[in-house]
């Protein structure tokens, strides 16, 4: 097998540019992940059943169905009903949408997490609903979701790729068009493989460091 | 004090309380399973009145103030405080299931202090005190945050509004919880084995303060515990519970000196053997 450097070294620039998109993605696509898993969270919480039982129907769904078959829905699918989304929201809204389903439980396990006491007193003060979730459930239900939480921005990252389907140029999209430009792959991809490496290493660094900053629950 | 007179109930001269109907249990049932709590159990407390709950373990005591304070439901029966009824309200002359907004209109003037003191852990002592003030009786900051102040002095933790409540002692969050219970001007205060969880040392704290209230206010206090010497000092009328039902209802006196029922007595020296 030859090995040549050139390429190699050239494809950092372009990869790059591939990177910050696929980064663009995924921190879009979280920010979707995370407040919608917190709608179907609290959703599916709802005493009324014809909203819980829907939004559960909803969640078990998009979870259960690949992301990629998600990802050519929305771009295939979604223009014939005159949605037109530029590639990079679709990918962060497919993403965000996919991902939002597992966040869902995350926070469903850090709410079951409370507890029953703190309900308890929050009624023997007649807080409103509303007020008992802002102030006393989810502040001590999000930093007890914040290690998973974390995990999933990296998981979310490394299935950029996927967004290939939908001709994204992100990293893989680029690695494999430099391919096919040079006839060369295994140099392109070595470097792809390397920047995910490398990016996924720093962003567990700072989950970490989120997680000790802001994963702490006062024990009561 | 080995000799329970008029004036161990409360402060010198205080009139005795009578039983003006202020909350009314009306044949209340409630079963877990097949196990039955309450039995077909009415009476009624009066306004101002301050009355201990006892019994063994299962007897019900418990599920009495949990009802009050609406975290259990009862299965029939009616419970009314003041003019209004708790579960139910009048429509058209008849008693219908009550909605949300009535439920909250009379659960606000009950509150409860629990066994694991339950503060909000994510708070600082002093916004556990005024959150409620501020966000359910729309006091503004400044005014919750005084009126905290003089309650978390008078519980003795005026120097530690701003600590965490994982950073306080048992007793100093037992202490705590009373202050923000009191915070809601209640009219009727529930407190819920509020000692259990502390060491006898740290339990004399808050029975310490809890006489001070009962002896300063006309709360109407009802009260679930295992410490007899307080309820004997702070009570008007002691209710002896077992199975579901009320076996005996006297003044402390009465109850702790000269027992009506066998089963109260031997309830009593299994207690007082333990302290």
């Amino acid at each position: 097998m030859n090995w040549d450097w050139q390429i190699f070294w050239d494809s950092f620039p372009r990869l790059l540019d591939g990177l910050v998109i696929a980064l663009q993605a995924t921190v879009v696509g979280y920010l979707i992940a995370l407040v919608l898993g917190l709608v179907f969270a609290l959703l599916r919480r709802s005493r009324l059943v014809w909203v819980s039982a829907p939004v559960g129907l909803v969640v078990e769904f998009i979870r259960s169905t690949p992301l990629l078959v998600q990802l050519f829905f929305l771009f295939y699918v979604l223009p014939q009903f005159d949605v037109h989304l530029s590639t990079l929201m679709t990918g962060a809204i497919g993403l965000g949408v996919h991902y939002a389903t597992y966040i869902s439980e995350v926070y469903r396990a850090g709410i079951e997490g409370v507890p029953q006491g703190q309900w308890e007193a929050a009624k023997a003060l007649n807080l409103p609903a509303r007020r008992t979730w802002t102030s006393v459930i989810l502040p001590q239900a999000i930093p007890r979701s914040a290690p998973a939480l974390g995990n999933y921005v990296i998981a979310m990252f490394k299935d950029t790729p996927q967004l290939i389907v939908i001709t994204l140029p992100e990293m893989l999209t680029t690695a494999q068009g430099i391919g096919s430009e040079t006839f060369r792959y295994p140099e392109p991809i070595t470097v792809a493989g390397i920047l995910y490496l490398a990016t996924a290493l720093v962003m567990s660094w700072i989950a970490r460091i989120f997680e000790r900053r802001f994963g702490t629950v006062r024990a009561a | 004090m080995t000799e329970p007179s008029a004036a161990a109930a409360g402060s010198p001269g205080e009139k005795a309380t009578t039983d003006d109907g202020f909350i009314v249990f009306d044949q209340i049932s409630k079963r877990f399973g097949k196990n039955v709590v309450l039995d077909d159990l009415s009476f009624s407390v009066g306004s101002g009145e301050r009355v201990t709950l006892i019994g063994p373990s299962g007897s019900g005591k418990t599920t009495i103030l949990r009802m009050l304070m609406t975290l259990t439901k009862p299965d029939s029966g009616t419970i009314r405080v003041g003019e209004d009824y708790l579960y139910h309200e009048e429509r058209n002359g008849e008693l219908v299931k009550a909605g949300e907004q009535h439920v909250r209109k009379v659960r606000g003037r009950i509150t409860m202090v629990f066994q694991q003191y339950n503060l909000f852990p994510n708070m600082r002592v002093l916004r556990n005190v005024t959150e409620a003030p501020v966000h359910v009786l729309g006091r503004s900051q400044d005014e919750a945050e005084e009126r905290a102040k003089e309650l978390l002095d008078m519980v003795g933790l005026g120097d530690k509004l701003r600590a965490y409540p994982s950073q306080l002692s048992g007793g100093q969050q037992q202490r705590v919880a009373i202050a923000r219970a009191l915070a809601m001007d209640p009219d009727i205060l529930l407190l819920d084995e509020v000692t259990s969880a502390l060491d006898p040392e740290l339990a004399a704290e808050v029975l310490d303060v809890l006489r001070d209230i009962a002896k300063s206010s006309d709360i109407t206090m009802l009260c679930v515990t295992h410490a007899m010497k307080f309820a004997r000092d702070v009570s008007h009328r002691v209710l002896m519970f077992d199975q579901g039902k009320i076996i005996e209802a006297a003044p402390p006196a009465e109850i702790f000196d000269d027992p009506k029922q066998e089963r109260t007595r031997t309830f009593l020296e299994s207690v007082l053997d333990e302290t």
